[in-house]
């Protein structure tokens, strides 16, 4: 047995040393468990226990493809700032996998800590880190839990012991709990007796040698924690979305099986009958084509996929460009090419959107950097296929979208739904007539009608063919050429509806940073570093839509060098700006790439931008 | 309006009071003599005859000839001329944001059994409400005349060369999969081909309809079996179609032992007149029996194979509001602040 080790290794060093190093609410804790064993609430119960102190935290799951039996990570990272980027430093390790734990271990920093099953022979490993065991299978056993259910009650025990550790509330604890499983008491009672014993166990056994403490802060009152997929539901659940065909894919399954939820409850009328149709499809083929046979038909349709998906989607989607038809497009990125790192996140698929299918085909893309944008761009999302005509895609990434942010509530849609240019039967008749392509207005945006439309002169006939202003078959070269610059005056429109870029700093630095989506946390975090480390002053855009608005073409002119960080190997948004703004520009550009699976983090950034700055001097 | 005396003849109207050129479509750019051409002037006839308001009808294609020639047939109704093979898909997106509408899709023998059988059946299996006709003509005419999955072994192209794979029978294959009006006919043979689409009208269900209908340019030659000489002379009808509309006077004697009487979704009967022995269009395994049988025997047997009008069709399945989800007001699609705000606070 090593426990004899371990308690010598484990004696108190003089209590005065440990609290004169306390690093207070600013460190990262990794909990290595197995798949599938069942770790999600205890972590999301630690994670909230700490947020509910009023003290920032981000977590992340860092997690295999596989339903059962791999290594599974959760990182929580708790910092007074507000910084939530991935750090790479971990500072507490809680070690339940033996399968990972050696390797686990060997990445910590000195003076790391370690709370671990007692059963893992550790302590030869290093000596430079605090080893808190803890006999997991005698807690577990004391909590009375039956034999199926043991493997879910450990963690709650490494619950109890972290709390103890660092000094989380536990009344508050408590109520996260019961909160978590108020639909049984039993079964909250047995959860809340094993974080407890936990809990006793370090608070009698356990001598505190780290320095790692979380204090109250007021930092998160009135904040809500949240993934970005489950807020994408929502932003299509108050968007009025109607119509919804998908395929089930990582990381993008969760935003149809939480619309699902949404609509059960809040979408069936008084009759019983839903307002609304979610189709499983048979492939993502057959769900984007739903979506746009229901996007025809007028329905607000929608579907949600990732990489592999969006490749099958090609052809339809320049079917949707071409014969003008809205649809909305989640696209939660994640590693590729091909299946690539199908559970880890990318930034990877903005280029092949971009353009997505053969032919000059161009798409609108939102880009949401946090949580409240999933939503708000998920409303958006549905009145800019209206508006524009066209597919509109929203790029969130695997770490927005199933990772747990905190975020300010999200705030009830204002804005009327626009539901865009569609004549009815009366307009019709006023009008004698309408031109399915005619560009009446002069914003490349001409007007349609709804199937069903009670006017013998509604219809009109949709192709992916070439066609004249009144939607009849045409291959004349001026025809053909008159339509593509009509939707290119359309994609100008849409340069003027796309949320704009926000702009962080004076605007008046010669270095500029562009960046979107989730780098936005690691460059913000970035940005701290460099000015207080080097003394690099920068502005920051970051930007919210493809096509890229006027303020990104003036931003890229101000600045000397701009720095484009984001989370593939190629600098696929430095390309995309590279194509549509001015060539001279093209060499003030310097790409900035983070592509390893994991979430970006801002010591990178900082590293490379110092890096390149200091080499310039 | 014409005041003239002369043409004093009042057009013929149907019982909405449409004419049939209302439902007319462009002019074809088919060849002459292709057989989709009769399909599409049989299709507008028939909506015609049943008086079916032609805004209310969806017609979504895929690619191909016969998928063009959504074109030239009623082009009063709402059309989409989607990409090659995913008419499906389409048809049953725009049926789910409009269930009110009726929708009718067609498609070829490339466009549905090679690149769109994946979505072929699947429709077939959620019985989508909608009438599939597959203008089937042994070769992928738009691309000039290769081979299509349902050329009979044997059968030989222009060139010479020999088909030695077998055909998809797609009748068989809808009545496995779940269609619930599965019928085989001839673009040539206006009386069972009209009689059949109006029964198709009135059913509620996915109908499939396989029309054999001649490639005039590229199958058309001795050594094919889907030309117009090889039906002539091969075509086998396992019953006599006949349809009786709703409002018409059903009261017209038949004789129970050798005809069977379907009542359709509308109230409209579909009576089969059987020529074959021992045969019931209710029967599943018994059609697919038969489809079998004929086919070692070299027919090409025609007539309503199938007929299930017990079956729910996916837009009823679905549970949908009552009126079509593309109008729905605002408030009935767009939750109020207070599910905003109960959401809000599950997340604090
Ligand atoms: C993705 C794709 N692949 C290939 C084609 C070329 N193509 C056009 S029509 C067709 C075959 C059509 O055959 P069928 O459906 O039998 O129609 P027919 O012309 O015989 O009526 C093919 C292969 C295409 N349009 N799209
Ligand atoms: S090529 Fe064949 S299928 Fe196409 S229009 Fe001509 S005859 Fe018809
Ligand atoms: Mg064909």
């Amino acid at each position: 047995m090593v426990t004899s080790t371990l308690a010598v290794q484990s004696q108190p060093i003089a209590d005065s040393l440990a609290h004169s190093k306390k690093i207070v609410n600013d460190f990262s804790i990794q909990i290595a468990t197995v798949n599938g064993s069942g770790s999600q609430s205890a972590n999301s119960i630690l994670l909230r226990s700490i947020f509910n102190m009023g003290v920032p935290v981000s977590g992340k799951n860092l997690f295999p493809s596989n339903i059962a039996g791999m290594p599974t990570w959760f990182v929580i990272r708790v910092n007074r700032h507000g910084w939530v980027a991935r750090k790479n430093e971990i500072d507490l390790l809680i070690a339940i996998n033996l399968e990972s734990v050696e390797e686990d271990i060997r990445t910590l920093p000195t003076g790391g800590s370690v709370i671990y099953d007692e059963a893992f022979n550790l302590t030869d490993l290093r000596s430079d880190l605090t080893y808190y065991p803890v006999p997991f299978d005698r807690l577990v056993a004391a909590t009375g839990a039956e034999m199926k259910v043991r493997k879910l009650i450990k963690n709650m025990v490494y619950v109890g012991v972290a709390a103890q550790l660092l000094s989380i509330d536990l009344k508050g604890l408590e109520s996260i709990v019961r909160k978590q499983f108020s639909k049984k008491t039993a079964v909250a009672d047995l959860n809340w007796n094993a974080v407890q014993l936990g809990f006793d166990y370090a608070a009698s056994t356990l001598t505190k040698q780290d320095p790692l403490v979380v204090e109250p802060m007021n930092a998160t009152q009135g904040k809500i924690i949240i993934d970005g997929n489950a807020a994408a539901a929502m932003g299509a659940l108050f968007a009025g979305v109607t119509v919804v065909g998908w395929y089930p894919i990582t990381p993008s399954t969760s935003i149809v099986e939480d619309l699902i939820k949404y609509l059960k409850q809040y979408r069936v009328e008084k009759d019983g009958k839903a307002s609304f149709a979610v189709v499983q499809a048979e492939d993502e083929l057959a769900a984007i084509g739903m979506v746009l046979g229901a996007g025809w038909a007028g329905a607000r349709s929608m579907t949600a996929t990732s990489g592999p998906g969006i490749s099958l989607m090609a052809e339809f989607a320049g079917l949707g460009y071409f014969a003008e038809i809205p649809g909305v497009i989640f696209d939660v990125q994640r590693t590729g090419p091909s299946t690539g790192l199908p559970t880890r996140t990318a930034q990877g698929d903005i280029r092949s959107i971009a353009g997505l299918s053969h032919g000059d085909t161009k798409h609108v893309l939102l880009l949401p950097g946090s949580v409240k944008e999933c939503f708000e761009f998920g409303i958006q999302a549905f009145d800019l296929a209206e508006q524009l005509q066209t597919p509109i895609f929203v790029l969130l990434d695997l770490d927005l979208g199933m990772n747990n942010w905190m975020s300010e509530p999200f705030v009830y849609p204002e804005k009327p739904i626009n539901r865009g240019k569609v004549l009815n039967a009366k307009q019709l008749e006023e009008l004698g007539g309408f031109s399915r392509y005619k560009d009446v207005d002069g914003d490349g945006i001409a007007y349609r009608t709804i199937p069903g439309t009670d006017h013998p002169s509604a219809a009109y006939f949709t192709r992916g063919t070439g066609k004249n202003e009144k939607a009849l078959y045409s291959e004349r070269p001026e025809v053909y050429q008159d339509n593509m610059e009509r939707l290119v005056r359309k994609f100008e429109t849409a340069k003027t509806l796309v949320p704009k870029p926000i702009l962080d700093g004076s605007g008046k630095q010669k270095i500029g940073i562009i960046a979107y989506g989730t780098s936005d946390c690691a460059v913000l975090e970035s940005r701290d570093q460099l000015e207080r480390e080097s003394k690099i002053a920068t502005d920051y855009l970051r930007v919210r839509a493809y096509p890229f608005t006027q303020e990104v073409d003036e931003f890229v002119a101000r600045h000397e060098t701009v720095y484009v960080v984001e989370q593939n190997r190629d600098g696929q948004l430095l390309n995309l700006l590279k194509i549509d703004l001015d060539p001279a520009y093209a060499t003030k550009l310097h790409s900035i790439t983070h592509y390893n699976g994991l979430p970006i983090d801002a010591r990178s950034v900082t590293k490379a931008i110092a890096s390149h700055e200091g080499a310039n001097k | 309006m014409s005041t003239t005396p002369v043409s004093s003849a009042p057009a013929k109207t149907n019982s909405i009071g449409l004419q049939i050129l209302d439902y007319r479509g462009s002019k074809s750019t088919l060849c002459a003599g292709c057989g989709h051409n009769a399909v599409a002037e049989r299709l507008l006839e028939a909506f015609y005859e049943m008086g079916v308001q032609p805004e209310r009808i969806m017609k979504i294609s895929g690619i191909g000839c016969s998928s063009k020639s959504l074109a030239y047939f009623m082009s009063r109704s709402f059309s989409f001329n989607s990409v090659h093979g995913r008419m499906p898909s389409v048809a049953t997106g725009a049926l789910l944001a409009n269930k009110t509408m009726r929708a009718i899709g067609v498609s070829g023998d490339g466009d549905t059994a090679s690149i769109g059988m994946g979505q072929f059946v699947h429709l077939l299996r959620r019985n989508v409400p909608m009438i599939y006709i597959l203008e089937d003509n042994g070769v992928y005419g738009l691309t000039k005349g290769q081979f299509s999955a349902t050329a009979d072994i044997g059968s030989k192209l222009k060139t010479g060369v020999v088909n030695d794979l077998p055909p998809i029978d797609v009748c068989a294959l809808a009545i496995q999969m779940g269609a619930t009006f599965v019928g085989r006919s001839f673009s040539g043979d206006k009386k069972q081909l009209s009689a059949m689409l109006k029964a198709a009208i009135a059913h509620k269900g996915t109908v499939l309809l396989d029309i054999i209908s001649p490639c005039v340019t590229f199958n058309d030659h001795d050594g094919s079996t889907k030309s117009y000489k090889y039906m002539k002379e091969h075509d086998e009808l396992v019953n006599e179609t006949g349809f009786i509309a709703s409002h018409e006077d059903i009261a017209v004697e038949y004789d129970p032992n050798t005809t069977v009487d379907v009542q359709l979704h509308d109230g409209s009967h579909l009576r089969l007149r059987k020529l074959h022995e021992d045969y019931t269009p209710t029967d599943k395994a018994g059609a697919v029996n038969m489809l079998m049988e004929t086919h070692e025997k070299g027919e090409v047997l025609t007539g309503v194979f199938y007929v299930n009008t017990q079956e729910l069709d996916f837009a009823s399945r679905l549970n949908m509001v009552d009126d079509p989800l593309s109008t729905l007001s605002a408030d009935r699609v767009r939750p109020s602040r207070e599910v905003l705000a109960e959401l809000m606070q599950a997340q604090s």
